[in-house]
Formats: structure tokens, sequence, C-alpha cells
């Protein structure tokens, strides 16, 4: 085989491992997913009354917003999960392995998307108690729901570059999660992009949150058009992705020093 | 040949060296021992052993391949049990040994029938299908070797294999590692224990700061600082001065008498077998004794014998 079929398979062995703890440890997944329900039934209960989007019900604008919210917070359980495997000594065993230096990193970013589209699809059910709809067909909700698998695994790399940089599951923890409510909220994830103060939509109109956002309102219920978005989301996934993966890596290798 | 081999390893932390010029040789099929206290660098000569560090200076070869040129050839052939259990505790102990297998890229079905022969192996077979969590601190410990061992390794390295354990659960260890060194593999353990090292290995290294300060067999060493010998209390110096008499004839060399505190101490071979003839040849003599004990010298005499602080045991005080 060739090293990046040897690559592969030991990532898929990884992301094996990580699955195997889902329905190992079933509380993980269900309070990993209770938080987000609640906060997407207490906020579209408490500002549909105040804010007001045209051509749409508040409550079903912003279930796409707690889908990305949910995603991004996701990522620091990578850095967490790679910090304690550290700490644990389980990266000193896989590193004196002859095994590919990026499948420890893959396989748990892989894996962690997969548990994170599980989060999604229970969220989405208790969407649909307050009016959330795929409406646009099979193919525009799959389309999404990939785009926000690659949205999850794009900030899962981040949330790898920061677990293996900082090494402590707590600091960890806080490194990964202290950016998150600047970059969800500077976003169009909770209100329309032109309720945003001049100077911070220069950034929200191109933060990979309001893409991908945008994105999943178009193809979810054809709220917009989704052609730019798509496009500005998918330059940042490989952006992010092609920057903190390899960072990643580099901390892998040096681990022990 | 030599399985490993080092020569003038160095490994600075920042401004502190963890290791000084550090030269060892494991002959092919033996056992060595690297002993030494808490920060001596036994865990850092491990880690540049199987690849997990690189040194700031000297080379090292393990099984022929240089551990930083060819670091992938390395790890195809030697086996690492860190100081720390590091097993899946959300997987059983089976799952734990088959995604080693797979990760040293086994066929699914040889890392599962791998599994099942070590679980058997090391005692596991009854708990192989719970998960680690549920295991004690020896069960996992036991784990963790046998992840070691997955692909029958050229070479093998144990860090602290039994710290934390209890005696049981150190000679369930110590049985395990002498079937493995049986069966031809070569073995490098780190320990704090003497007595395990001397049960263990052929060769021992003491590493101090960063450096060897002795190296020798087992009984090399612990002549170097007097072996085992008996030690009696007696409730005074009339008792005292009869029991020298007495176990001079059982002592392999000079008897000392400590009146300040009250006790003799006479070197000996044999173990319980010598305590055993000193008891029988006490009570025929009808000498009081308080207490009569076998004494090893402990790691801590061994240091401080080699160090210089103490003298041992039988040279006369300075
Ligand atoms: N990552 C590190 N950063 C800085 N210093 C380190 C690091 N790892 C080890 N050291 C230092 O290097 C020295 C040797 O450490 P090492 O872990 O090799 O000792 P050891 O013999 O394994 O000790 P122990 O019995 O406590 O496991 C110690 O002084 C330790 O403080
Ligand atoms: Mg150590």
């Amino acid at each position: 085989m060739t090293s990046l079929a040897w690559g592969v398979h030991d990532a898929w062995v990884v992301t094996l491992r990580h699955l195997r703890h889902i329905p190992r440890v079933p509380q993980l997944l269900f309070f990993s997913a209770i938080q987000p329900v609640l906060f997407l039934l207490l906020f579209s209960y408490v500002f549909s009354g105040s804010i007001h989007v045209p051509g749409i019900d508040y409550k079903v604008f912003m279930v796409p917003g707690t889908f990305i919210q949910t995603m991004a917070f996701a990522a620091a359980a990578t850095s967490v999960g790679l910090a304690d495997d550290l700490q644990k000594g389980f990266i000193d065993r896989f590193r004196s392995l002859p095994m590919a230096r990026s499948a420890v990193l893959v396989g748990r970013i892989v894996s962690d998307a997969t548990r994170n589209l599980l989060v999604i699809l229970i969220m989405a059910t208790a969407a649909h108690l307050i009016g959330f709809r795929f409406v646009t067909g099979v193919l525009p909700a799959l389309a999404g729901l990939g785009l926000l698998m690659l949205f999850s695994f794009a900030f899962s790399c981040i949330g790898a570059a920061i677990g293996l940089a900082v090494r402590k599951p707590e600091a960890a923890q806080m490194a990964a999660t202290f950016w998150m409510f600047p970059m969800i909220f500077a976003s169009s994830a909770f209100v329309p992009l032109a309720t945003l103060p001049g100077w911070m939509r220069v950034w929200a109109e191109y933060s990979p949150v309001t893409a991908t956002v945008d994105a999943l309102r178009a193809l979810f219920f054809g709220y917009g058009d989704p052609t730019r978005p798509v496009l500005i989301g998918l330059a940042w996934y490989v952006a992010l992705a092609a920057i903190c993966l390899p960072l990643a890596v580099r901390s892998y290798r040096r681990a022990a020093m | 040949m030599n399985a490993v081999e080092t020569t003038g390893l160095v490994k600075r932390y920042g401004a502190a060296t963890a290791l000084r010029e550090l030269d060892l040789a494991v002959p092919q099929g033996s056992v060595l021992g690297l002993l030494g206290p808490n920060g001596a660098g036994k865990t850092t000569t491990v880690r540049i052993l199987t690849t997990l560090l690189e040194p700031d200076a000297g080379t090292a070869r393990v099984a022929g391949y240089d551990v930083v040129r060819e670091a992938d050839r390395v790890r195809r052939v030697i086996g690492l049990s860190g100081q720390y259990a590091a097993v899946d505790e959300n997987l059983t102990g089976r799952e734990n040994l088959v995604l080693f297998g797979r990760l040293h890229r086994m066929r699914a079905k040889a890392a599962r029938a791998r599994a099942g022969e070590l679980l058997e192996r090391i005692g596991l077979a009854e708990a192989a299908d719970r998960v680690v969590k549920t295991y004690s601190g020896g069960m996992r410990r036991r784990l963790d070797l046998a992840a070691s061992l997955v692909i029958k390794p050229r070479v093998l390295f144990l860090d602290e294999p039994t710290t934390g354990l209890d005696p049981r659960g150190r000679r369930e260890i110590w049985d395990l590692v002498r079937d493995l060194v049986a069966d031809g593999a070569t073995l490098l353990l780190t320990t704090q224990y003497l007595e395990e090292a001397d049960a263990l290995a052929d060769d021992i290294l003491i590493l101090d700061r960063g450096q060897v300060i002795a190296h020798g067999t087992p009984d090399v060493l612990k002549a170097k600082v007097g072996g085992e010998r008996i030690e009696l209390t007696a409730p005074d110096r009339a008792e005292l001065a009869r029991a020298a008499e007495v176990l001079a004839s059982v002592a392999d060399g000079p008897v000392e008498v400590r009146t300040e505190s009250g006790t003799v101490t006479a070197p000996v071979t044999g173990g319980v077998h010598a305590v055993a003839k000193a008891a029988g040849e006490l009570a025929a003599a009808g000498v009081v004794a308080n207490d009569l004990a076998l004494r090893r010298p402990t790691l801590d005499e061994v240091f401080l014998t080699l160090t210089g602080l103490v003298p041992a045991a039988d040279e006369p005080p300075r």
C-alpha cells in the first residue's frame, strides 16, 4: 500500500476508536446535545418578540445560527480531547508506533465531526417544534449538512492546533472557547447583517460563520441565494484546514519536547 | 551484537540538563535495568530510544537503526510501555489491544487473534470484554504491558512498570517480564527499586542527575554496598557481645557491634536461610535478642554509598 493509503487506514482505525466511545458513554452525547437544544428553544422564544427579520419568522431564521454555534463550540472538545490524550501518555504511545503522523489528528477530527452531526440531527428534531423544516428538498438539505460537517472539520482543526499547543486540558478548554462568542456574534448567526454596526460588518461580511449560516438558510429553507456564501465558506474551510492541520501535526511530532 | 547502544547522549530542557553524555549498551537478548531516583533521566532516556524525543547531542541505535534518522524503522521493531498506563478507559481490554495491533498495521484478523492470545497470557481473558474503566491499577498496567507486545517486539522498553502497584501486582508483572525475556526479547527496564532490577536485570546501570554513577551486574553492585545482612537488637552490652560471637559463625564478613543503638549487624549470603541458621544458633547458645531481621541494601543506601555520602557497611567509618 502507498503511504497515503496507509495514512487513510490509520486515520480510520483512530476514527473507529472514538466512534466506539459514543455508545459507550451515551451521557456525553446527551449532554452535548441538551445545552444546544435548550439554547435553541430559549433563544427563539426570548428574542422572536423583539427581533424582526424581513420575510421570515425569526424563530426559523436563527436555527442555523444555533447549529453553527454548536459546531464551533464543539471544536473545544477536539482541543480538550487531544490535550487529554497528551497528558495521559496516549500520544506518546501513538508516536512510538509506525503509524502515519497525521492519523491521530485526522481520526479525532473526523469522529468529532460525526458526533457533532448527531447533535445537529437531535437539534433539528427539536427545531421542528418551533417551526423549522427542511423545505427545499433532499439534495439541498444534504448539501447543507455536508457544509456543516466541513465547518465542523475546519473548526476542529483550529481546536486541534490549540489543544496540542497548550497541552493541558483545562487550558485547552479556555483557549479554544474565549474567542468563540465574538466570532459567532459578529456575524449573521442571530441577527441580519444590516443591523450590525458598520465597523463590525466589515469583518462579518466575510466571516466563515456568516458564510456558513447564510448558505444553510438558503439550502435548508430557501432564504437567499446559496452560491456566494457556499463559495466563501468553502474557501474558509480549505484555508483553515491548510493552516491549522500542519501546525497541529507539527506540535504532534514534537509532543514530547 | 548490541540491541541498544548509545554514545554521548545529551538532552537539555532549557537551562536544565537531563542527560549528560550517556553511554549505554544492551546486548541482544539481555535485560538492562536503568535505576535511578526521581529526575535521574530514566524517562528521558527511554523517550529518546523510542523516537519520542530527539537528543541534543550523541547518537543512539536500537536494533541497529539510528533513532533519529531511521525512526520509522525503529518504531516497527520496538514495544513501549510508558511510565503511566496509556490505555483507553472507554474501550475494553480487547478493543485496546486490537486498536494497537491495527495501528501496527496488522490485518484485522491477525490483530484480533494476537489480542486474544495476549489477554490469555496476562490473565485478563475473563475481563477482556469489560471496559478498562472497571480495571484495577494492576490490571491496567498488565494491559499496558500487553499493548507494547502486540508485534512481538525485538526490543522492549518498560518505564517503571511496577510503580504504584501493590506487592502482588508487582509479582505478576515480574512473572510476565520473565516470560518475555525467556522468549529472547531484549529489554530495557527503568525502576526506582533495586529489588526489581535485581529480580529482572542481567545488568544494572545506576543513573543520577543524567549521569551513570555505577554499572555492573546486580551482585557486583550489591557487593559494593555490602549486600544483605542480619541485624539483631539485644537488651544489653553483655548480650550484644555474645550475639556478635554467635553471628560471626554465620557471617561472611566482619560483624559490627553498635553499642549506642544496641544492634549487631552481620553480612550474610543465603537470605532467609542465613536468618534461620542464625536463629537456631542464637537459641542454642541461649542469647536473648529483642529482634532479628534480614536487611537488604535499599536504593537509598546504594545511592548514598555510591555518591560517597555514607561509608559502605564494610568500610571503617571516616
Ligand atoms: N518536558 C520537560 N521540560 C523540562 N524539564 C524536563 C522535562 N522532562 C523532564 N525534565 C527534567 O529532566 C530531568 C530528568 O527527567 P526524567 O523524567 O527523565 O527523570 P526520571 O528519571 O524519569 O524521573 P522519575 O522517576 O520522576 O520518572 C528532570 O530534572 C526533569 O525535571
Ligand atoms: Mg520517569
